[in-house]
């Protein structure tokens, strides 16, 4: 099975590639990248000048099952990210029953062979993610996780958090750490400021995520673990990370598009599809999670992908549940407001989307390059379309950006050198 | 006067015709209270549901009285009596009013943004009577009118709200209504029940209790709930009264003709002295009177815009 792509421009931050290329797939694999390649007996698709991406990876995705799938399965979150050009999400750990166990892992993976894009399992810190006994980590490992997580709640004991990291050192697992201080961020449902305040909602200070930051690289310094910081949110958590970074000590950070591109002022209107955890944050903090992401001072950019049930998000911000579904608006999201504007290139997304997170998780990814596995993303810039979460493949329908126009969208991914969602005549059709 | 919204969820973004238009309005309602009947048929054949999902005797029976005074048919709903205790969500609860043919419905909530939620969901007129610490715009009325009626215009009235700004719904409507008046507001309590950023909507914050009341024309003294020590927001009752309960000595640092106000229920002997509470300057029992003056306002002005004003003399 031969595929011709023409007259696309490739977007790989480390494959020195020509503004437009020829790209033929093969079985599974590139096989030839070139100015202009002329190939019989295969089926051609003219890209006409649209971007070219390697498949992007998204290293924060709920998908679910086992246990929720009423919110999602790991069948349609797959889905819902071949929709939004992903073709490889890290599956977090807090189902039911917790993946703390090889048997829930296995489950996963046995699952996810029939899904549309690569899931890679995540395990949790501790059994059942109750922050007190260390789950069976090297059986984890063993089973294939890729890393280890209690994400959705935070390990508040802090020897408990000592030891996983020390454990799990050699089995070279990054530890992704949920950073909250439940006491400080008590019952709060957004961010502590003046629209908190104004909105009479219970607030959750920056405070409660930045002590756990602080914490979390004191315990990485001292064990020398890899430390991943999941949804950074505030300015000074960045701070945090950086000057630890500078320090030498191992620790990378994510930020989500949703913190990058809204803040608190959002929620005035109550909302719940802006209801997340981290909540929304200031200005001041959107802007320097900007700048630092511009200035390639942030590692990763995920989704955090938590979708959940109409019966969930409605009523009152007190009553829902917190999170939002993210893989089908985030690439256009980015492109609308950081691409477009200067703030971002496409170089950078794929450091963030691709690069990085498939070093943290060591993940075998070599971009757009002869002999890789054929996982890309083509994207249209200059194609407006307006997000519709009744179209949404995710079971998850709330999403901060429902009825927003956006800039630049999704035309095809290719999953092992098949396309499995195409997008050309604007249906959003997914191929099994 | 007429309302431009549908509904009536807060003060902020009202404008000071606005808000005067409603004062007058419940001016022309506290008329009727010295008459023999004291009832008017300016809303008969109208329903109003008070559905009130937090306990609450003054601010319902307030309704209630207000409702039946313009002759209103009133149903009243309590948590504990719907069945929300089975399960049932706020809109589905409220939906059922609807049904039932509610021209208004009156909602009391523990949730910010309760109301405006039932109001976007509900073709009925939604009136908030209070959701969580966000909004009381009726309370606000009703302590703005009764600075009004003792003291005139607002513009330029230093207006001191003290105690727990933090959870109080009264202090933030108090805030935009009357700073949209034109009035100075000052804010006091313990640093733990003053809400981050409050300075930017136009406040000025004091720690000093004595410093604070110098100059104003009226004190709000909010209500302090013993809940809020036994969450470590200050440490003691006893060093509450002290430091900024209002009693006999700081009430002789008021101009005479300054007001003091509190929305009740009072803890007598915790944020304000009896003596002080019962004093000539105190005017916690009109305000009582005036909150149905206010609520019958607002209930016309709702639900019964295509009745003829005359129906009111």
């Amino acid at each position: 099975m031969k595929l011709l792509l023409k007259n696309g421009c490739p977007v790989d931050s480390r494959n020195e590639l020509p503004e437009k290329v020829d790209i033929l797939i093969e079985n599974n694999k590139i096989v030839k990248i070139a100015e202009n390649i002329d190939e019989n007996d295969t089926e051609i698709i003219n890209l006409d000048g649209t971007k070219v991406l390697p498949g992007l990876i998204d290293m924060h995705v709920h998908l679910r099952e086992p246990g929720y799938e009423e919110k999602e399965t790991i069948k349609t979150g797959c889905e819902a990210a071949a929709a939004g050009g992903i073709t490889t999400v890290a599956a977090m750990p807090n189902t039911d029953p917790i993946a703390d166990n090889p048997a829930t892992i296995e489950l996963i993976k046995a699952r996810a062979q029939e899904a549309l894009v690569d899931v890679v399992p995540l395990g949790s810190i501790t059994k059942g993610s109750s922050g007190k006994e260390l789950a069976e980590i090297g059986f984890l490992s063993r089973s294939g996780v890729k890393g280890v997580t209690d994400d959705g709640n935070p390990v508040m004991d802090s020897e408990v958090m000592r030891r996983a990291m020390e454990y799990s050192r050699p089995f070279d697992l990054p530890i992704i750490s949920h950073c909250e201080d439940l006491n400080l961020a008590a019952e709060g449902v957004m961010h502590e400021g003046f629209y908190s305040t104004k909105l009479g909602l219970k607030p959750i200070p920056a405070a409660a995520e930045e002590v756990m930051i602080a914490r979390d690289i004191a315990l990485a310094d001292l064990t020398g673990a890899r430390l991943h910081i999941a949804h950074l949110s505030t300015a000074r958590g960045f701070e945090l990370v950086k000057a630890a970074r500078e320090n030498g000590i191992k620790v990378t950070a994510e930020v989500t598009p949703h913190h990058l591109t809204l803040t608190d002022a959002d929620l005035q209107e109550y909302n719940t599809a802006m209801k997340v955890n981290p909540p929304l944050r200031s200005v001041d903090d959107r802007d320097t999670l900007i700048k630092a992401v511009k200035d390639g001072q942030l590692s990763v950019i995920a989704t955090d992908h938590a979708p959940h049930t109409y019966e969930e998000k409605m009523g009152t911000i007190d009553s829902a549940a917190f999170g939002i579904s993210g893989l089908e608006t985030a690439l256009s999201v980015l492109h609308h407001y950081l691409i477009r504007k200067g703030n971002l290139d496409w170089n950078q997304i794929i450091e963030l989307m691709y690069y990085n997170p498939a070093e943290i998780l060591r993940l075998d990814k070599e971009g757009l390059k002869i002999g890789s596995i054929a996982d890309l993303t083509i994207f249209a810039e200059n194609e407006s379309w307006t997000v519709d979460t009744d179209k949404f493949k995710s079971l998850g329908k709330h999403s901060p950006y429902n009825g927003q126009e956006l800039t630049g969208t999704v035309k095809l991914t290719i999953k092992d050198g098949k396309i499995i969602y195409d997008n050309r005549g604007g249906q959003g059709e997914l191929i099994y | 006067m007429m309302l431009k919204q549908k509904d009536f969820i807060d003060l902020e973004g009202l404008t000071d015709e606005e808000i005067y238009g409603i004062l007058e309005t419940a001016s022309s309602m506290k008329d009727i209270f010295t008459r023999s009947v004291k009832k008017v048929p300016t809303l008969r054949g109208k329903t109003v549901v008070n559905l009130f999902f937090e306990p609450s005797t003054r601010t319902k029976s307030s309704f209630d009285l207000a409702a039946k005074r313009l002759s209103a048919d009133v149903m009243s709903i309590s948590k504990k009596a719907s069945s929300v205790v089975k399960g049932e969500t706020l809109l589905d609860t409220a939906r059922t009013m609807e049904v039932m043919a509610a021209d208004v419905v009156v909602v009391r909530h523990s949730h910010p943004g309760a109301a405006k939620y039932l109001g976007d969901n509900l073709q009925a007129a939604v009136l908030n009577a209070g959701d969580g610490p966000h909004a009381h715009p009726t309370q606000a009325l009703l302590d703005i009118f009764t600075i009004w009626d003792k003291l005139g215009e607002l513009k330029g009235k230093k207006i001191l709200i003290i105690g727990d700004i933090a959870h109080s719904r009264v202090a933030r409507s108090n805030i935009w209504g009357l700073l949209a008046l034109g009035a100075e507001i000052r804010l006091c309590g313990p640093a733990t029940l003053i809400p981050m950023g409050i300075e930017q909507a136009g406040v000025k914050v004091y720690q000093d209790v004595d410093e604070a009341l110098k100059g104003v024309d009226a004190v709000n003294i909010l209500r302090i709930q013993l809940e809020r020590q036994e969450r470590g927001l200050f440490p003691s009752l006893r060093e509450y009264r002290y430091l900024y309960g209002i009693n006999k000595e700081r009430q002789k640092s008021l101009k005479p003709e300054a007001l003091v106000m509190h929305p009740g229920p009072m803890n007598r002997g915790v944020e304000i002295e009896s003596n002080v509470a019962d004093s000539k300057q105190s005017v916690i029992t009109e305000q009582v009177a005036n909150g149905v003056a206010i609520r019958m306002a607002l209930l016309y002005l709702l639900a019964g815009k295509e009745v003829k004003h005359e129906a009111l003399a």
